[in-house]
């Protein structure tokens, strides 16, 4: 008797509790949404997010650069992030010997912990001096990249040394034992093993890319303007939320929320994308 | 094997999801350490909304409701802490919104004193505001400590900020592409230098490179050789130059005076002429006790 109800009480709180977020979640989309919406029919869809001046002075809101800006960061960090990381999950997990991964493995978990004003300020003092010498402000796309970069990396190594690690080792042993040198078994066998975990890993590191806001607003200089080249100036969406929300009433203010929303839509998007991918990549696997 | 792969699955799983709930914690940790950072630096304007209401038993008693400037925000609720210490049974509400709300509410009464850090425009005088300054803030235009050109007028001040001088050597300094540095849509200390070195209808460059407070913005500029942008001068330093306008320097005394081109006043307005405990502390404010304090961030009235 007490069993059931154990049971029962057990299976209700786990309902509740998964049920929280969603309307959580809901909720949050609803209010951006109805915070948006005035903006959008005011300044029609179109011209929003095709638009190519944002001069809240003038009432002029177009947020075309800031979702180029938003692309272009995201893109060119995980460009270099993505191979980078792969390859020093493949060394801690494969390669290296327990003592070098004892040392390497906590350094990796430790940048995670770094909050994300910190690198920015680092990136602000040490960086955009570095990259003002190649060309323009220094506080440009770049900048903000290889910030980015760093900030994603333990991300991204985290999640994909631990999916190489929960290959069974037969898979290992198996070609080793058909005569696969160490890096065949590594390109042939255990990478496209581990693809869906890194794949996670590349997906949740992309997240925190396009929703950093802090790091970025101190490094990528916020400019308006069109960017043209990654030494160019640039704003990524969540900048321009936390830069002007405080100012920002009426229009303005709606504006900002629906730059919220197509922040919202970009993530989705980001996220739908990830989970064809990888289901598709585990599929395959299946069949192969 | 099959099981092996099973259990290798359920493995990953189960580290991918510690994974999340310390990358979620992390996260957590570091929002609580930004707003800690955030909250301790004073950056003349950017505080958000916030509302204070303390109630203690005292012989002078009643409620002030003040609302406006974020950029006098600050200063108002030390100011306020300050005034509710000596007469512990009076209560001030203090929320931001803007100088042009400030205006407004205090026009239309919802508020008891309203702040902003402008003049008031001419639309706005027929509202029969009372105009009590609380304090000036000079506005200090900043370049590199290497930088050569150390004097300018406003005239070239403007077409500098509007992207139309775009390089040092046409000012007579080294060759180099000028990057002009400004304070993001919105901004308090962007209002003011827009108002009074770009003029009506003059924009600011939207090459600009845009910081959100004034010690960003000085960082920005100490770090970068061609560089130029406005700071509030309260934040100038050694690392940092503060040009010459119209051949006055920027300094506290020349605000006063009224020669320095760039001085904007921080205002409490109330509607008609004040009464009572709103009276009080205004006085209080403008007295030698409250420009005390207003002087650790700004200029004095006295």
């Amino acid at each position: 008797m007490t069993r059931y109800f154990t049971d029962k009480l057990a299976k209700y709180i786990v309902f509740i509790s998964g049920f929280t977020a969603v309307v959580i979640l809901l909720l949050i989309a609803l209010f951006i949404l109805r915070e948006g919406l005035p903006a959008f029919s005011e300044i029609g869809v179109f011209d929003f997010i095709f638009g190519n001046v944002w001069r809240p002075g003038i009432d002029q809101y177009g947020i075309l650069s800031m979702i180029v800006g938003s692309i272009a960061v995201t893109v060119v960090s995980m460009i270099m992030a993505v191979p980078l990381g792969i390859a020093c999950a493949i060394l801690l997990a494969e390669v290296a010997p327990s003592k070098v991964r004892s040392i390497l493995r906590p350094a990796v978990e430790l940048l995670v912990g770094i909050p994300s004003v910190v690198y920015g300020l680092v990136g602000l003092v040490l960086l955009v001096p570095i990259v003002s010498n190649i060309g323009g402000s220094g506080f440009s796309i770049l900048t903000a990249s290889i910030v980015l970069m760093v900030m994603v990396l333990p991300t991204i190594i985290s999640i994909s040394e631990d999916s190489i690690r929960a290959i069974p080792a037969s898979y290992r042993e198996g070609a080793l034992a058909l005569g696969a040198t160490k890096w065949q078994t590594i390109k042939g066998v255990i990478l496209p093993a581990a693809k869906s975990g890194i794949g996670a890993g590349v997906v949740l590191g992309m997240g925190r890319a396009i929703g950093e806001t802090m790091a970025m607003i101190m490094v990528i200089g916020n400019s308006i303007a069109f960017p043209n080249s990654l030494l160019d100036a640039a704003r990524t969406l969540t900048g321009n939320i936390a830069l002007e929300i405080n100012y920002a009433t009426g229009t303005h203010e709606s504006a900002l929320f629906a730059t919220g929303v197509v922040l919202f839509v970009f993530i989705l998007l980001l996220n739908s994308a990830a989970t064809v991918f990888l289901k598709r990549g585990s599929n395959a696997q299946r069949l192969g | 094997m099959l099981l092996k792969d099973i259990k290798g699955e359920n493995k990953l799983k189960e580290t991918l999801k510690n994974r999340f709930s310390r990358r979620e914690f992390l996260a957590g940790t570091g929002v609580l350490l930004l707003t800690g950072l955030l909250g301790g630096c004073k950056s003349g304007g950017s505080e958000g909304t916030t509302t204070k209401t303390v109630t203690e038993s005292g012989e002078l008693s009643g409620t002030i409701s003040i609302g406006g400037s974020t950029t006098v925000q600050p200063v108002s609720e030390t100011l306020s802490n300050a005034f509710m210490e000596i007469f512990p049974q009076t209560t001030v509400t203090i929320t931001g919104g803007g100088s042009s709300v400030g205006v407004k509410s205090a026009a239309d009464g919802t508020l008891d004193i309203g702040a902003a850090s402008r003049e008031l425009k001419e639309s706005e005088e027929s509202l029969g505001l009372e105009v009590h300054v609380l304090a000036y803030d000079g506005i200090a235009v900043i370049t590199n400590a290497s930088q050569t050109v150390k004097e300018l007028t406003l005239e070239q001040l403007k077409q500098i900020f509007a992207g139309e001088i775009t390089n040092w050597n046409e000012l007579g300094g080294a060759d180099g592409d000028i990057i002009v540095a400004a304070r993001e849509e919105g901004s308090g200390t962007r209002g003011a230098f827009e108002e009074m070195v770009m003029g009506e209808d003059t924009l600011i460059t939207d090459r600009a490179i845009l910081q959100s407070s004034n010690g960003a913005l000085k960082t920005t500029v100490a770090g970068s050789s061609n560089a130029i942008g406005f700071i509030s001068f309260g934040y100038l330093d050694s690392n940092v130059n503060a040009i010459v306008i119209n051949g006055v320097e920027a300094t506290v005394e020349n605000a006063k005076t009224g020669t320095y081109p760039i001085v904007r006043p921080l205002l409490y307005l109330t509607k008609g002429e004040p009464e009572g405990l709103v009276k009080k502390y205004i006085d209080f404010c403008q007295g030698i006790a409250g420009q005390a304090i207003v002087a650790e961030d700004y200029i004095s009235i006295l």
